[in-house]
This record gives C-alpha cells, sequence and structure tokens, in this order.
C-alpha cells in the first residue's frame, strides 16, 4: 500500500493516532512489567508513556483540537500497526532495560521512517514541512534512547532463564 | 390397566376429571412398561370425598381391559379378598399371582360388546361402568370424555351409547364399590393438575420469564406445558443442546435481570453441579427443578425415588452454600416452586426443588393453591458513578446486583474468587470474606414457617420429606384414632438447615420416626448429621418404584420394628 | 463500513480497559487481540455498558475482568451457552464471547457447533493458540498432531480439526479469522462480525509466547485472503477445507435468519393460564 497523505488534517490525524497507541502500549508494557515485577522496566513505560502523551497533546494543539479519527484500518502505517507502537508480541518478562528501550528505540526510527517517508511521498509542501518537523523530533528522540541505552548493559547470554517451570492457573 | 393401546390411562384420567367435576377429590398415577407405543399400562386412581395427595394401602376395583404382561404391575397394585377385578373376557387369563390375593373376579365382555357398538371402544365401556359403579354422575363422565375425544373422532351420541352400556354392565355383577358422595364445594376454586404443571404455574407466579432445557423423563412434561404459555407471557422457553448448556443459558439470562429456571432428573442434574458451583460463587439466581427418577445412571426413568437427595445437598464442589427445597405434593409443587424462585431472587443463589415423578406426574384435583405473599425482590444497583462493589460484604450479606445495561455499574460475575469489587484474588482474605458472605446471607434470612409442614403434638415424632410426606400424614391420621399422639414434620427447606426452628419442633419428643423412599437412607444420615433425634430413632427407608403406603408407616408407628 | 464519522472520537482504548492488569506472559498474542477488541467497540461507538464480555477458562477467558465492559466469567467451554441466554434476555446488548481453542473447540465443542447453528445474534471470538497455556502445554484441538509435549511424547497422533470449517457446516452466519500481530486487521473483523446479524466467528491466531515460542514466526506465515467474501456456503466450505490455516479474512457472509426468541415485556397476569386448569 503507497503512502498518500496529501492534507493537513489526515497528516495530523495519522501524528495523533501514532502517539496515542504509543501511550496506550506503553501503558500496557507499564502493566505487564508491574504483573512481572519488573518495577523499574514499569516506570521506564509509564516513564515513556507520560512522554508520548506529551506529543498527543502536541498534534492536538496543532490541529487546534482532537483530530477527527478514521477507522483503525483506514490509517496508512507501512508498518502492521502504528509505528511508534511496539510491536504485540515484543517484550519478554525477564527482559532487562537495555532490551526494553532497545524496543523503544525501534518504536522511534519506525516512527522517523513513517514521517520521512511522508514527506517524500506528498505532493502537498504543508503536509511536507510539517513531517519533515515530525521526522526530526522523533529522530531527535532516537538520539537521545541511544545515549541512554549505553548507559545499560546488554543482556548475559542467559538472560531468558528462568529455573522455574511456568506456573499452572487453572 | 391393559395393553397395545387400550387406554387404560386415558380412562383413568377421564375417571378422576368425571368425578372432580361433580365434587371428589382425586389423584392419578400410572405405571408404564418400557415400550414408547402399546406397551402395558397402569392408571392407578384413588378417590375421596376428601383431598387426596397419596395412595393407600390397597385398591377396591381393578380393572383389565387384557393381562398383556400384568405380572409387571402386581407388586404396585395391592388386592385383597375385598377387591373386585373386572376383566374383559377377551383379554386372556390373569395371571396366578392375581388370583391368589382372594379378589373377586368378575368376567365382562368389553370387547365383544364394542364390537357391536358403533364408536365404542372397550375402555369407554370400562368407564361407563366404573362410571356407575362408583355413583359419579355419567352426564359428567360423558361430558369429560366429549371434552377430550371429540378431536380423536368421537360423536357425543356414540359416546354416550358407550358409556351407557358400561353402566348396564354394573347389572350383571353383585358389588357395589359406591364412593362416599362428595361434599358442596364452590366451583372455580379446584383445579385438575399435575405435580409437574403446578411446578411451571409456581415458577410462572414466581415471576420466571426464562427457561432453558433439555429433554429428561420424568421432568420434560413440566417444559412441554410451560412452553407455550411463557410464550403468553412475554417469556421464552428454549431446548439446549445438553443440561450443561440450559444450566448455563439460565445463568446468563439471569445476570440479564430475567428470573430463569431449568428442569431435569437425577443424571441432568449430576451434568449441572459444575454450573451451580459457579452460581453460588458468582452470585446469581438461577432455579432448577429435578423430577427425581429411580437412580443411579439411567436407573428407572419412569418411577419415582428420593434418592437425588444427597447430590442436591452435597453435590457441589467446594464451600458451596445453596437452597434445597422439596414440594410434598401435587399442589405444594407450586407453592414450593414459587418460593425457590423467591428465594433464589432475594438471596442471589441457586435453588434445587426436588419433585420427584410421583408428584410430577401424577394427576389430581385439588384446591387452588394460596397465592404466597411477596417476597422481597432481588436487590439491584442503580446507575451511579461512585465506586460499585459487585461482591460488598453487607451486613445481611446480599449486595446489590448491577444489571448490564446499567450506566457506571459494570463488573464481571466471576467464578474465580474473587474480592469485594470483583476483581479476581487468590488471597486467604478475600476467599475466607467471600465464603462468609455468601454462607451468611442463607444463614441470616428469615424462612418464616414454610420450612417444614408440622402437623399435630405428641412425644413420637415422624421426620419426612417430599412426596412420602402424604402416607406419612394418613397413617399418622390413623395413629391417633388408635390413640396414639403423633407429630409429623415434612421438611419443605432442607438447605440451609434450620437448627433453631427444628429444636422447638422437637421438643419433647422421645421417638422419632423417619420415612424416606431411598435404599441408603439419605434423609436419615442428613437429619443425623444436621439435627439432633431423640435415642429411639426408627426408620423407613426403602428405594423406590414401590410408593411408600400408609399401612406400613401406621405398622411401625403402632408396633415398632419387629425385627 | 458506512459510518459518519464523528467529529471528535466519543469512545476510545480507555474507556473500555479497566484497571485490572492481564496476568498474560508479555509478548502474548492476547494482548493485541485485547486492543482489537477495545478499538472495534470504540469504532462501533458502543457504550461500554452496553456491552457484555463473556467467556469460559483460560487466558484468553480471562478477557471479561480487563475490560470496562459487562462480563460473565464462568466455567469451562460453556461460555456460548451464557451468551445465549443474557442475549435472549437482553437483546439490546452487544454480547460477545471470548474464548480459546482449548475452550471453544474442545470441552465446549458441542456448544460452539449448536452455537453456530442456533445462530443468535453474538460474536464469538476465539483466540487460537494451538495450546492449553493455564493448565502449562497441553496439545489443543488445532494442535498440530507431532508437536511433542508432556503429556503427549511425540504428539498426539491426532490430527487438528478446522474450526472455520465446523463453524461453516454447522451454520454460522459470519466466518472470518485474523492474527493478533495485526491489531487493525482483527479490529476490522470484529466490527464486521459484531455488525452482521446473527452468529459470528473469528478465529484470531494468538501466538502462545511460553509453549510454542515458534509461533512467533506466524507473523511471517500468515497471509491477508486475495479474494471477496462469499455468500456461498459451497464456495466457503471449498475454500476453508483448502485453506492453509494462516489466510486471514472474511471467508463466509451468511442471510440465515437470527434466532430472535427473545423475551419481550412481560405479562403478569396468570388467570387466563389459571383458568385452563380449573375443574
Amino acid at each position: 500500500m503507497n503512502l498518500v497523505i496529501n492534507t493537513l488534517d489526515e497528516l495530523l490525524a495519522h501524528a495523533h493516532e501514532l502517539e496515542r497507541e504509543a501511550v496506550e502500549r506503553y501503558e500496557d508494557l507499564a502493566g505487564q512489567m508491574e504483573v512481572h515485577n519488573q518495577p523499574e522496566l514499569a516506570e521506564l513505560f509509564h516513564k515513556m508513556a507520560a512522554i508520548e502523551q506529551q506529543h498527543v497533546v502536541k498534534v492536538e494543539s496543532l490541529a487546534g483540537s482532537q483530530p477527527r479519527p478514521l477507522a483503525p484500518w483506514d490509517y496508512q502505517w507501512q508498518t502492521p500497526e502504528s509505528p511508534e507502537s511496539v510491536p504485540v508480541g515484543q517484550g519478554h518478562y525477564r527482559m532487562n532495560p537495555h532490551q526494553a528501550l532497545t524496543l523503544v528505540l525501534a518504536c522511534e526510527e519506525r516512527a522517523e521512517a513513517f514521517f520521512a517517508e511522508l514527506a517524500e511521498s506528498t505532493s502537498d509542501p504543508a503536509v511536507r514541512e510539517m513531517a519533515v518537523q515530525f521526522a526530526a523530533e522523533e529522530k531527535q528522540h532516537a538520539e537521545l534512547l541511544k545515549e541512554w541505552l549505553a548507559r545499560y548493559p546488554e543482556p548475559k547470554a542467559d538472560w531468558w532463564q528462568d529455573l522455574d517451570d511456568p506456573i499452572a492457573q487453572e | 390397566m391393559g395393553s397395545g393401546g387400550a387406554g387404560s390411562i386415558t380412562t383413568g384420567s377421564l375417571l378422576l376429571e368425571a368425578a372432580g367435576q361433580v365434587g371428589w377429590y382425586g389423584l392419578l398415577t400410572r405405571s408404564v412398561g418400557p415400550q414408547i407405543r402399546g406397551g402395558e399400562a397402569l392408571a392407578m386412581v384413588r378417590l375421596a370425598p376428601t383431598p387426596v395427595t397419596g395412595h393407600g394401602d390397597r385398591y377396591d376395583v381393578l380393572v383389565a381391559l387384557d393381562w398383556h404382561n400384568a405380572s409387571r404391575f402386581i407388586a404396585e397394585v395391592p388386592l385383597d379378598d375385598k377387591s373386585l377385578i373386572l376383566a374383559d373376557a377377551n383379554g386372556g387369563d390373569p395371571p396366578p399371582a392375581i388370583l391368589a390375593t382372594g379378589a373377586h373376579l368378575v368376567t365382562l365382555p368389553f370387547t365383544d360388546l364394542a364390537d357391536e357398538l358403533p364408536g365404542a371402544r372397550p375402555n369407554l365401556l370400562a368407564l361407563g361402568m366404573l362410571s356407575e359403579l362408583l355413583g359419579i354422575s355419567m352426564d359428567s363422565t360423558t361430558q369429560a370424555v366429549i371434552r377430550t375425544l371429540s378431536d380423536k373422532g368421537l360423536s357425543a351420541a356414540h359416546a354416550t351409547d358407550a358409556l351407557a352400556a358400561g353402566g348396564q354392565l354394573t347389572t350383571t355383577f353383585p358389588h357395589t364399590q359406591r364412593l362416599a358422595p362428595p361434599k358442596p364445594r364452590d366451583t372455580g376454586r379446584y383445579w385438575l393438575i399435575t405435580g409437574n404443571q403446578a411446578a411451571a404455574l409456581g415458577a410462572l407466579r414466581g415471576g420466571v420469564r426464562f427457561a432453558a432445557v433439555y429433554p429428561i423423563t420424568p421432568a420434560t412434561d413440566l417444559s412441554e406445558w410451560m412452553a407455550p404459555r411463557l410464550q403468553k407471557l412475554g417469556g421464552q422457553l428454549i431446548q439446549a443442546e445438553d443440561e450443561i448448556a440450559s444450566m448455563n443459558m439460565v445463568l446468563g439470562a439471569s445476570f440479564g435481570g430475567i428470573p430463569s429456571m431449568t428442569i431435569t432428573s437425577g443424571p441432568g442434574l449430576a451434568l449441572m453441579t459444575e454450573t451451580l458451583g459457579l452460581a453460588v460463587a458468582a452470585e446469581v439466581p438461577a432455579v432448577v427443578v429435578n423430577v427425581m427418577r429411580g437412580g443411579p445412571s439411567t436407573g428407572i426413568p419412569t418411577k419415582s425415588e428420593q434418592s437425588d437427595l444427597n447430590i442436591a445437598l452435597y453435590g457441589l464442589h467446594g464451600d458451596a452454600p445453596h437452597l434445597v427445597l422439596a414440594s410434598q405434593s401435587v399442589a405444594d409443587c407450586l407453592t414450593t416452586t414459587q418460593w425457590a424462585v423467591q428465594l433464589s431472587e432475594a438471596l442471589q443463589c441457586p435453588a434445587i426443588v426436588l419433585s420427584d415423578q410421583f408428584m410430577g406426574q401424577a394427576l389430581t384435583i385439588c384446591e387452588r393453591p394460596a397465592p404466597l405473599p411477596d417476597a422481597p425482590p432481588r436487590r439491584i444497583a442503580s446507575a451511579g458513578s461512585d465506586r460499585y462493589d459487585r461482591y460488598a460484604l453487607t451486613e445481611d450479606g446480599i449486595s446489590p446486583m448491577a444489571i448490564p445495561g446499567t450506566l457506571g455499574r459494570q463488573h464481571t460475575a466471576d467464578g474465580l474468587e474473587h474480592n469485594a469489587h470483583g476483581t479476581p484474588s487468590s488471597g486467604a482474605a478475600d476467599h475466607l470474606a467471600q465464603l462468609n458472605k455468601r454462607c451468611t446471607k442463607l444463614e441470616q434470612y428469615d424462612y418464616g414457617d414454610a420450612w417444614a409442614e408440622i402437623d399435630g403434638e405428641g412425644e413420637t415424632v415422624v421426620l419426612t420429606w417430599g412426596s412420602t410426606a402424604a402416607a406419612v400424614l394418613e397413617a399418622a391420621t390413623q395413629a391417633r384414632a388408635s390413640g396414639l399422639a403423633v407429630k409429623v414434620i415434612a421438611l419443605r427447606l432442607l438447605s440451609p438447615t434450620q437448627p433453631d426452628k427444628m429444636a422447638l419442633a422437637m421438643r419433647g419428643a422421645r421417638r422419632a420416626l423417619v420415612v424416606e423412599q431411598s435404599h441408603s437412607a439419605q434423609f436419615h444420615h442428613f437429619l443425623r448429621a444436621y439435627y439432633p433425634l431423640p435415642d429411639q430413632v426408627e426408620v423407613i427407608s426403602r428405594p423406590g418404584p414401590l410408593p411408600i403406603r400408609p399401612g406400613e408407616v401406621l405398622n411401625l408407628l403402632l408396633h415398632g420394628n419387629q425385627s | 463500513m458506512n459510518k459518519a464519522e464523528p467529529l471528535i472520537a466519543r469512545y476510545s482504548h480507555k474507556d473500555y480497559k479497566s484497571a485490572v492488569k492481564p496476568i498474560w506472559c508479555p509478548g502474548c498474542g492476547h494482548f493485541g487481540v485485547e486492543s482489537s477488541l477495545f478499538r472495534a467497540l470504540a469504532y462501533l461507538e458502543l457504550p461500554p455498558e452496553q456491552v457484555a464480555v463473556v467467556s469460559g477458562i483460560g487466558c484468553s477467558s480471562r478477557i471479561p475482568a480487563y475490560t470496562q465492559c459487562y462480563g460473565f466469567h464462568g466455567v469451562h467451554g460453556r461460555a456460548p451457552a451464557v451468551a445465549t441466554g443474557l442475549k435472549l434476555a437482553r437483546p439490546e446488548l452487544t454480547v460477545i464471547v471470548t474464548s480459546g481453542d482449548g475452550d471453544a473447540f474442545s470441552i465446549g465443542g458441542n456448544h460452539f457447533i449448536h452455537a453456530c447453528r442456533r445462530n443468535v445474534d453474538m460474536t464469538l471470538l476465539v483466540m487460537d493458540n494451538e495450546v492449553y497455556g493455564m493448565t502449562k502445554g497441553q496439545p489443543s484441538p488445532t494442535t498440530p498432531a507431532d508437536w511433542d509435549s508432556k503429556i503427549a511424547p511425540g504428539g498426539t497422533g491426532v490430527n487438528p480439526f478446522a474450526p472455520l470449517a465446523v463453524a461453516l457446516a454447522s451454520g454460522a452466519n459470519f466466518i472470518a479469522r485474523g492474527f493478533s500481530g495485526d491489531p487493525n486487521g482483527v479490529a476490522r473483523l470484529l466490527v464486521e462480525a459484531i455488525q452482521h446479524p446473527g452468529f459470528s466467528f473469528v478465529q484470531v491466531l494468538s501466538p502462545c509466547v511460553t509453549y510454542r515460542p515458534e509461533e512467533k514466526f506466524w507473523k511471517k506465515m500468515v497471509h491477508s485472503s486475495s479474494v471477496e467474501p462469499t455468500h456461498d456456503p459451497a464456495v466457503a466450505g471449498h475454500r476453508l477445507l483448502s485453506d492453509d490455516g494462516f489466510t486471514t479474512g472474511v471467508f463466509y457472509i451468511g442471510n440465515r435468519p437470527t434466532y430472535t426468541a427473545t423475551v419481550g415485556t412481560s405479562d403478569n397476569d396468570l388467570s387466563a393460564i389459571e383458568e385452563e386448569l380449573a375443574i
């Protein structure tokens, strides 16, 4: 599916949904980490959610109101989900901050790629200008995340190992 | 009795109806062979000028349209030398065991006469003969026949002729078995009804508007009677794919705010018990009318027994307090089922009503049961935006239930143990608090006097439940006539138990008789577990299919255990 | 799919999500299905209190408590029956059954078949991970015959069954398959399923990261249907039976009449019924 966005309304709708879903997914992950006794990662994902929430607000202020939502399947994501969300199936109950930040970094990079591609493909100069700006912001976040990432060691080879079996629940 | 389409059941019910029309009371039960069509069938009718809830110790008259496979029924038809057997001349030879009773046998030409009369059948001649013999007005009998058989092509003139010809037959034998004349009674206050119909009507009176059922003998006719009538009231009855589904459909509808019920018999109840546990945990009202039959397994589906008491009381997994009630007569099937609906709704708890094949399929003439007083309805949570705890720990243990669609009261009804809010919890404190809540609400409720029927006073107390109450009450009356002071306690509310009320009822008791229709004395053991009994206890615990008769209870009352 | 779009969204994810946090393993496909459900409900602008989510037992069946809708978390396999009773009692509610492959197809197989056949207006959403998760990794009716497990070393030797084909043969009125890794695609299927009258069945392939880690490759195996949904059961049947089990999309849209024996306004006058019994 080719990316065709030629109005600011459409761009803002996409940007809004992208940030909103990122918030949702980070909150989901924060909850998962709380349930799995990873308070440090829970805090990290809450923090990411809060940052993305600021972006939601920013997009709303740019749009002047909450943009008109599209049907979930009408957004022109070039990925299975909106690009700034950690994809379903990612994450692990034993992951460490390095791995978590790697997931987050990938989100920022996908978002940057999305806006960059949008800027390239659009025929509308105003859309291009705003998309370029969004791409630059995402790139900036990505750079910041790379710095954070460098502070955390990579996981050990056996990071996923758990001496206990899973627990039967029902 | 008769076989191969002789129509003996129809004959019996027409006789009962005709007698009822002119003021008698009566009861009809039946016994049948295993065939779907054309099998041997026996209709047992008891008529009296006073209310009848059970059979007596003997029969005055046996009409045999034929003797095919009649030995199957010998144990169910006690006859003696005062009994009269009226048999068709072409019906074959009576079994020796019948002749051994000493009953007086008269052979009559039912089939020969029927061949001569247009539209006549042997059973109509027998009915006319019985009508004349017992002193039931021929008009009443004719009307009953026309009402029932006109849609089978029988003309009024032919019916009248056949019945009259049957009546004429009584001139050929000397015996007279006339009934004592009926007492005058108001019209419109009496019903001709089966226990299954009464239970269905009780449920309707209680407000049931949804039923999901799976066919099982001897409960199916309850649902067949109920289905069209439920629709007339705006409700629905649907046939589910199995008993598990029907029980779950009931919970779904009840969760949706509609009082709901199902019907079943032993094997079906076994399938429902997991879901009944869910109803206890999730606190969803639901009523199961279990019409008991001989068990275990397929057992004797067409005959009565009181052997589902244990599964009804103890069949649920976990600590699962719930309501168990028992009907005591055909008419009481209405009262008890209605009460069960009221209790289930008020207490947000499943109720099992134990009826049995005897009551369920017995056709009786009874006084129209008085309406039950209104009971507190289901406690409902109204819309709101404040915090809502579905399983809040209230003083009486009952917490308001929000019906789906109510704004701001969303919750999940859960079979997982939960906290007061309804969130799943495996915590010890939550488990204990919710167990206490579910127990307390049943224990604190005021069940009034309906927990048992108590009759008479005396140091001798007979404890019974269900349909055996009829034989016990009759025996007690006879015992009193012999000078023995007897008190009868027939339990209607089996769970939760009522220790204080029972203690009061048993005060001064020195001797207890326990009467029940179960091989393993389930009721006796239940009483032993929950209620103090005097030192002297005698037990009649016989399995089905033979009913417990007044005479054996009387014998025990007057003479004790001879063994 | 024609719908006047509102100026602002009346509902979003947060309006349907409760404060109860899922116990699912991080990485579980069910998180995606949960998102899809909330997106579908938000798209349809269904007030949460007008939606009932009914479930049985298993990982998937935990969903009701995670929603802000009315929920019923019952016994294993029987959710379609509970939902049937609820929908007949309260026809104005949107009723959704959430289930798993063990719950819906094994212990609940009979109810699955008869719910399809009865065609009450509801949606059955089965999160199929081809394994029992809550009991630690036993094979389910959709597990391949050679999957090695503790309980069946070397595999069960029993072929998996085809739930969509069973649903079609049983009379389901809408049949679709989605993949949890595509929440917007699943949301679309759910919207169509909920909107379509009668019994709708949506199977969502939803990987189990704990007991079937190999299922993470499902994302490379799923492919969307290249053909339009059919109204012809024969065509749908051929398509389903020749399918590799990884095709996503709507396979069948039927037009069977919906079961409508619903409870209506109650009449409390029993006098006519009681008069029948008078003697």
